[in-house]
């Protein structure tokens, strides 16, 4: 056995054994805690197996942001005292034969493969020096299959909208909802003032190396996200009120960029989301710098919750 | 040198597991607030080598990542602890 | 001189993966919260700055600059959290 493989079997039994203590503890915290103990490994797991795209988005969501939003949850629910429905055992029962079927196809499908397994991944090689980018993740994402690119991120405003739902009328286009720190703590100030320069230029350079190595318009927009986030906590700045027009023209101008470069595509390269010869890299570019701010200012949005207070005139 | 490098990250890789292991089985919140920053301190590390291991520079930025969100699940819980005593005592 | 920038290599991920076995062993036997944030710190300055020390002659001098950032960025969590933590233990007990 070699020394990666010795690596990668302690690597897996670990995932596994975090894996399996995510759901045997009974705590809503500390499941939380182990939760993102386990998207670090997985974005190790990712990095072993030379998906580093996948590695970057999983520590920024796994081990970031997901933290952030459930250890909310679990203070929400601690201060609202929900007891939770009685889940009686005819639907225990029904989850658990859900799940073994779930396994059991999964397991099917790992332990058949078929006997050539079916890859486009040549045809990609082949046809990304055409549209000047050099990592072929972006070149999936935004030359051959754009149209699931950009519905995905049509997807996240529509959880945005699903959130923002959820507000009581009186409060509509009001502030959200964010628990911020309850008095101001000096190392949390200290923090929020010294990490967001490194992390907005750590971002900005993600978008920017996205179109040639690992990285892109998520993973530089989770970081501006996450960056936001840390100085409203710490209560150096409030959350916007969702009314405002430039957070409301910010969301959409990723999206929006986007389609009308989709429709030029029409008029000026023969099909929808087509770029005309020779401009395909600036286009990208310039599509995943607006996708990043829209993605920031959604991810953020998301994680500060519904509105709960009218806005202050 | 490669090989060696491994043999850091696999010594490490293990090292965190064991204090996870040991850390996860008390029930204090604290202790597992500091299992998560061991084992986020270990993944910088552990991806560290494998950068240099495989000659693969991308890795550290994946490294960074997890160097920018090593605060949050703290700052998130010492925020809900904070409100939560604050609403307990009536404010 | 690359034979010499090995050994130092070798002698400082070797070091600096003894600190995260001293840390952890440290968070396993320290009887109290505070004392086992301060094993804590030791990895994440010690234990990563050691590793990231050996790691510098093997790797171009861009690389590098990078590689001291990310030690310094886990330098300045590790001891806002260890704060934070601190501070949580003061004011609520263990259990937070």
């Amino acid at each position: 056995m070699s020394i990666a493989s010795v690596f990668d079997v302690a690597l897996v039994a670990l995932i596994l054994a975090i894996g399996a203590s995510t759901i045997l503890v009974r705590k809503a915290f500390a499941a939380v805690v182990m939760f993102v103990v386990y998207g670090l490994l997985l974005s190790i797991a990712w990095v072993r197996l030379h998906a580093v795209d996948v590695a970057l988005t999983e520590a920024a969501i796994g081990g970031g942001m997901t933290g952030l939003l459930l250890l909310g949850a679990v203070a929400r629910s601690r201060s609202v005292n929900v007891g939770g429905p009685w889940i009686g055992r005819p639907a225990r029962l029904a989850t658990c034969a859900l799940c073994a079927l779930v396994v059991a196809g999964l397991a099917i499908a790992m332990l058949h493969p078929p006997e050539v397994i079916p890859t486009l991944a040549p045809t990609v090689m082949e046809s990304l020096p055409q549209s000047g980018l050099g990592n072929p993740v972006a070149g999936v994402l935004f030359v051959f299959r754009a149209l699931d690119t950009l519905l995905e991120k049509v997807v996240l405003l529509l959880a945005l909208l699903g959130v923002w739902s959820l507000a009581p009328d009186r409060a509509w286009g009001g502030m959200p909802g964010l628990h911020v720190y309850a008095r101001s703590d000096p190392t949390l100030i200290f923090l929020a003032q010294l990490l967001p320069p490194v992390g907005i230029v750590f971002g900005i350079y993600m978008c920017w190396v996205g179109a040639k190595d690992p990285g892109g318009a998520f993973q530089g927009g989770t970081v501006l996200a996450a960056m936001w986030l840390l100085v409203i906590v710490a209560g150096l700045q409030k959350a916007p009120a969702i009314g405002r027009l430039w957070l409301r023209g910010l969301l959409v101008a990723g999206p929006v960029l986007f389609l009308a470069i989709g429709l030029a595509g029409w008029v000026f390269a023969d099909a929808f989301l087509a770029y005309p010869a020779g401009y395909a890299k600036p286009l990208i570019v310039a599509v995943e710098a607006a996708l990043t701010l829209s993605i920031a200012v959604a991810l953020g949005m998301l994680a500060a919750g519904p509105p709960e207070r009218a806005q202050q005139q | 040198m490669p090989s060696l490098l491994l043999g850091a990250s696999i010594f490490v890789l293990l090292t965190v597991a064991l204090g996870l292991f040991a850390i996860l089985r008390r029930s204090a919140d604290v202790d597992r607030l500091m299992a998560v920053q061991l084992l986020g301190t270990g993944g910088v590390a552990i991806l560290l080598l494998l950068a240099v291991a495989s000659e693969t520079p991308p890795i550290v930025d994946v490294a960074v990542m997890l160097a920018l969100f090593a605060a949050f699940a703290a700052v998130a819980f010492v925020r809900d602890a904070s409100g939560a005593s604050s609403e307990a005592k009536g404010e | 001189m690359s034979l010499v920038m090995d050994i130092l290599t070798i002698c400082a991920v070797s070091a600096g993966a003894l600190f995260f076995l001293a840390g952890t062993v440290g968070l396993l036997r320290f009887p109290d919260t505070l004392t086992r944030l301060h094993a804590l710190t030791k990895v994440d300055n010690l234990g990563l700055g050691l590793i990231v020390l050996g790691l510098l002659p093997q790797t171009s001098s861009l690389l590098a600059v990078k590689l001291v950032i990310v030690w310094l960025l886990v330098q300045l969590s590790g001891a806002v959290v260890t704060q934070l933590i601190a501070g949580a233990v003061r004011q609520h007990g263990a259990d937070g």
